[in-house]
């Protein structure tokens, strides 16, 4: 199996703050991999360094072997052509219409005639179920089709690789069924390789081939969705049944409560 | 002594940080305006954005300069009249309007008007991951987005303030003249022969221009460097008012010494 993305002992800091401590992941070409984990933990930050938007502090991110930190700007514009991102709020262009948003990266990269870009962003807007709405705004879309059209968005150019930033959340059942369909879809029908980042276990668990768990700034599971299922570690088992105490605590650290409330002398 | 040395630290700080971020926002400029410029893509752009920082500020800058030309036509009025000098009405409101009031009233109100949008828009764009998803898509935000609008502040705003003296001229006719009874043809004959091309109405240009790039640049690097929050965004638009009308009062000041102080 041909590894498409390898992070290689990643240590990442945020102000000062560690984020990552020496993390590995691969993502295998053409499979689903997915990336769990407790909100604020930076699953998103993830993505991005995979982007190239944010530089690790030590350890490598490599790009079909090319190291993704060490390129110049210059070809790190020409890699991510190859790869495309769903953005959780999905990140239209608010001064275009549905269209033109799909049809910006086709314009921006191309030199496609006019009726050749019609001719794809109606394809495009047919495959996520959107082509009666290519004309409107997208103020006027719900969030459910905002993020469908950013998806089309996504896929217009035809990439290698795609990210999903948290695509289910703060989805309707209908919607998130919809976007299960379409990402299980676009991973068969285009032979892409596909990285979801979401805190939204039974949906992910359903289409994922391999899936990391992280916490506490490490991997703390990885597997095969079976594997994860049956895995003995606690921190795994309190996520994926959601359970509100256990070794990620309920209370964020403080004081003692007999301190906090009956006084010192305690 | 340890208050002496924390309050030293404290300015070294903050010296540190203010050149830190000029340092971003030359970053910027550079990345925006000088680097391989794509004149084919930026031209219909910037035209767009003439049109929402120029055309769409025309309202303000003509109805402001109209009145202060009334203004200073009854001020001018009431003081030359006590010298028997109240026809040089005429060159005292063009000189006023072409030097000062002119090109520092349009930056202002630029800066409230245009400014605050600008970094209003590009701050929610960066909130928004719009700004992001440029990038991901292998389009330089800064030359998609910051270059147009930086060109288009500097195009738009020498040509406001030339609008605003002209209106404002008009607007000093109309008292001084209409109303007031000031000779016609005094009014504009000796404000011809006193108004000089290059000293008066080109000097004024050379100051719009010069205010013209310091506002644009605030403003859209106060936007590209805000934090991405409600609060930072809100934060961003005020510093982008207060910033700018800072410095084109200072700017006009130094300009001015240059221009018109040293004979």
């Amino acid at each position: 199996m041909e590894n498409l993305i390898e992070i290689n002992n990643l240590t990442f800091r945020r102000s000062g703050r560690l984020i990552y401590d020496d993390i590995s992941i691969n993502i295998v070409k053409g499979k689903t991999t997915a990336i769990m984990g407790p909100s604020g933990i930076g699953k998103t930050t993830m993505l991005r360094l995979m982007g190239g938007q944010l530089l690790p502090d030590s350890g490598d991110v490599k790009f079909k072997g090319e190291s993704i930190p060490n390129m110049s700007r210059k070809r790190l514009f020409e890699v991510r052509r190859q790869m495309s991102m769903l953005f959780q709020s999905g990140a239209l262009f608010t001064d275009m219409t549905v269209f033109d948003n799909i049809a910006f990266p086709l314009r921006e990269h191309t030199r496609l005639s006019e009726s050749l870009i019609e001719t794809i962003v109606m394809l495009k807007l047919q495959a996520v179920g959107l082509r009666g709405a290519a004309q409107l705004m997208p103020a006027e879309l719900s969030g459910g089709m905002a993020r469908r059209a950013a998806l089309a968005r996504a896929i217009a150019l035809d990439p290698d690789m795609i990210m999903y930033d948290e695509p289910f959340a703060g989805q309707d059942p209908i919607s998130m069924g919809v976007l299960v369909k379409l990402i299980k879809a676009f991973n068969d029908a285009l032979q892409l390789t596909s990285v979801v980042v979401t805190h939204d276990v039974t949906e992910v668990m359903s289409i994922a081939d391999y899936v990391y768990i992280l916490a506490e700034k490490k991997v703390i599971g990885s597997g095969t969705p079976e594997q994860i299922r049956n895995s003995q570690s606690p921190l795994v088992q309190q996520f994926l049944e959601g359970k509100a105490d256990g070794p990620v605590p309920f209370h964020y650290p403080a004081d003692s409560v007999q301190q906090a409330f009956l006084g010192a002398e305690l | 002594m340890s208050w002496a040395v924390n309050w030293i630290s404290n300015i070294g700080a903050a010296t540190i940080n203010r050149i830190t971020v000029f340092g971003r926002a030359t970053l910027m400029l550079i990345g925006a305006i000088i680097a391989k410029p794509q004149p084919a893509k930026l031209i219909p752009l910037t035209i767009k954005q003439l049109y929402v920082v120029g055309v769409q500020s025309l309202l303000i800058i003509i109805v402001s300069g109209l009145f202060i030309g009334m203004v200073m036509a009854l001020q001018g009025y009431t003081i030359l009249v006590g010298y028997g000098a109240e026809g040089s009405l005429g060159p005292m409101v063009a000189l006023s309007l072409l030097r000062e009031l002119g090109p520092v009233v349009t930056a202002l109100l630029f800066a409230g008007r245009a400014g605050s949008a600008l970094t209003a828009e590009i701050g929610l764009m960066k909130a928004t991951e719009q700004l992001s998803s440029l990038e991901m898509m292998a389009v330089d935000p800064l030359r998609r987005v910051i270059a147009p609008r930086l060109w288009a502040g500097i195009i738009a705003m020498p040509m406001l303030a030339l609008i605003f003296s002209a209106v404002g001229i008009l607007g000093g006719h109309l008292v001084g003249v209409d109303w007031l009874g000031v000779d016609y043809g005094s009014y504009w004959s000796i404000m011809q022969s006193t108004v000089d091309w290059n000293k008066d109405v080109m000097n004024g240009v050379i100051k719009s221009i010069v205010f013209a790039f310091v506002v644009t640049w605030i403003a859209t690097f106060k936007g590209y460097d805000s934090v991405p929050t409600s609060e930072g965004i809100s934060k961003a638009t005020t510093e982008t008012v207060v910033f700018s009308s800072l410095a084109v009062l200072g700017l006009d000041f130094i300009l001015t010494a240059l221009m018109f102080g040293i004979e």
